[in-house]
């Protein structure tokens, strides 16, 4: 191997600048879609949605057929695995220790956990589109067999709550991935401790009210189905903080002063 | 340019670095050593903003690492090439550096070109790499930003003959233009061949640094004689201080015609009269971090045939600070 000889200016270059926040975000969907194992995941909610659309499609009354259920149907899977996803965004930086690499370039950690949360959201939309495609197709299908309703009506609710249900889901995956910065804990913690936590506590009727306020899982299925109401909102609001943003905020704590070995 | 000041890094009741202060300059290579566990990737984690000082600070081109606005397009860092994604290509971890540091795409065919990764090496993905190309794809990512300095933990490691002498003569050439160069190694031949300044670090501390050249400087002179016991015996009727090697060979802290006058009038034959040409990095090493923490470090460090000195090497220059109490 001839030695190539490496020559660039060394003296006089420019202050270069920083790089911005939609640079990063970028850089971490990049990261996503570059691997075998992110593209697979990837590939596994969309197929999740096109599963979910063949089931609403074959199974269900002929009045349940309508564009807008099967698109709420595509919901329930994609609310499960997002989560997945947000933690892996974070937690394969430490599973591959290419976090090194990362937070040498941008040693301001919670922009790098900012773009990840951004990344996450804008997969989250990005699966909604999926969702909404896959959603059309299938009642394109119902209708021209006429076997359901055909109904196109998507009110601009349930549009909304499906956003902000698959963002909180995948928020919250990146939250936990965060706090544990390990794969297999936080994966298992995020769905596991919710349950256990609503399971222990439904024993005592004195406080299964006030669970309704603390489960995240009962506080945000209603956001795939009819429209929220005050006191919805008001479980939802309660539970999010305690299952979302607290562990994001202990996440950014343990992000930003975690040792690279 | 690098600058370490008093930086000391504590963890609970462990001290890891323990007051370390040392510079380094544009155009120079300068090479960090220790045994395992001395505390050179902590010092070198401080320099790039991984880890935080307990206190002290240390800057990069006058500026503290984390306050850079985009540290790499200053800083090439490499500190374990092992640390990649194994699903990713080689081209593609280039890529997502160019992107990061918002430089040309085509730097990452330019890079691949540097460091000797042909087309179908960087179409593969790093999980199916040797340790060696992770080196030279790590160095790549490094130089990615055109950097005036570079911080490498081990570049050497793993990389076969070829690659290290590839790679000396990229520093070289680096440094020649300016740049300055930070390297952690333990293979103390490749450290002695490459790098003009020399900082030691032992137990977290400070052991030596200074000028290759003025570290390894031997001192006194080296005569063999026909006969070692005669030899050793007008040595000692003269006065002359001598320190006798197991091959038979006296290193003596005189000049040499004086040693020639004691040889001569005792009627001894001379085989080998000349300058000590010192110990070689191998010896400061030994001598310096002796007593550095029994973790085992020493083993990783040290060369099987390496022969270890039979005394400590005198320690008179200037340069050599806390050395005696390094090696007490």
């Amino acid at each position: 191997m001839t030695a190539v000889t490496y020559a660039p200016p060394l003296v006089g270059a420019k202050e270069p600048t920083r790089p911005g926040m939609a640079t990063l975000t970028l850089v971490e969907m990049r990261k996503m879609i570059d691997t075998r194992s992110g593209k697979w995941l990837l590939a596994t909610i969309g197929l999740l949605s096109v599963a979910a659309v063949t089931i609403g499609v074959i199974v269900g009354t002929r009045t349940d057929r309508t564009f807008l259920n099967l698109f709420l149907f595509t919901l329930l899977p994609t609310a499960v695995i997002l989560p997945v996803l947000g933690i892996l965004l974070v937690t394969t930086e430490w599973s591959q220790r290419t976090a090194l690499t990362t937070f040498t370039q941008v040693p301001q950690r919670p922009r790098v956990a900012a773009a990840k949360v951004l990344a996450g959201v804008a997969f989250s939309v990005l699966s909604l589109l999926t969702s909404l495609l896959m959603s059309a197709i299938g009642n394109a299908v119902v209708v021209a067999l006429d076997r359901g309703s055909g109904g196109w009506r998507l009110p601009a609710t349930d549009l909304g709550q499906a956003l902000l249900l698959v963002t909180l889901s995948v928020v919250m995956g990146i939250a936990f991935g965060m706090v544990f910065l390990n794969s297999p804990f936080a994966i298992v913690l995020y769905f596991v401790a919710p349950i256990v936590i609503s399971a222990v506590t439904g024993i005592f009727d004195a406080i299964r009210e006030t669970m309704l306020w603390l489960d995240v899982n009962s506080a945000t299925a209603p956001l795939a189905g009819e429209s929220l109401t005050g006191e919805q909102w008001g479980h939802l609001a309660t539970a999010s903080a305690l299952w979302i943003l607290l562990p994001l905020a202990l996440g950014l704590l343990r992000l930003s002063r975690s040792e690279l070995k | 340019m690098i600058s370490v000041e008093h930086v000391t890094k504590r963890y609970g009741k462990h001290t890891a670095v323990d007051d370390v202060s040392f510079h380094c300059e544009p155009g120079t290579v300068t090479g960090f050593l220790g045994p395992n566990g001395a505390g050179k990737s902590t010092t070198l984690r401080v320099v790039t903003g991984l880890t935080p000082a307990t206190s002290g600070r240390a800057s990069v081109n006058g500026t503290d690492y984390r306050k850079l606005p985009n540290p790499g397009r200053h800083v090439g860092v490499l500190l374990d090439a092992s640390a990649q994604h194994g699903g990713r290509t080689g081209r593609e971890v280039l890529g997502l550096t160019a992107q990061v540091l918002g430089v040309p795409r085509t730097r990452v065919g330019e890079l691949l070109e540097v460091v000797g990764l042909n087309r179908t090496a960087a179409k593969r993905r790093v999980g199916n790499y040797s340790l060696g190309m992770r080196q030279r794809l790590g160095l790549a990512q490094a130089l990615m930003g055109d950097p005036t300095v570079l911080v490498l933990d081990e570049p050497a490691n793993g990389l076969d003959p070829e690659g290290i002498y590839w790679m000396r003569g990229l520093l070289r050439d680096f440094a020649d233009r300016g740049g300055t160069v930070l390297l952690s190694s333990h293979l103390l031949r490749e450290i002695e061949a490459i790098a003009d300044h020399l900082v030691v670090i032992g137990n977290g501390r400070i052991a030596a640094d200074g000028a290759k050249e003025e570290l390894l400087a031997g001192t006194g002179v080296l005569v063999r004689g026909l006969d070692a016991g005669l030899l050793a015996g007008a040595l000692e009727r003269t006065g002359l201080p001598a320190t006798r090697h197991a091959d038979g060979s006296f290193v003596v802290d005189a000049e040499p015609v004086a040693v020639g006058r004691a040889a001569a009038a005792a009627g001894i034959v001379l085989t080998e009269l000349r300058r000590a040409d010192g110990g070689g990095l191998e010896e400061l090493f030994l001598t310096l971090t002796r007593g550095a923490p029994a973790d085992g470090g020493d083993a990783g460090v040290l060369p099987p045939h390496a022969p270890r000195p039979t005394e400590p090497a005198q320690q008179t220059q200037p340069t050599r600070q806390d050395a005696a109490e390094v090696a007490r």
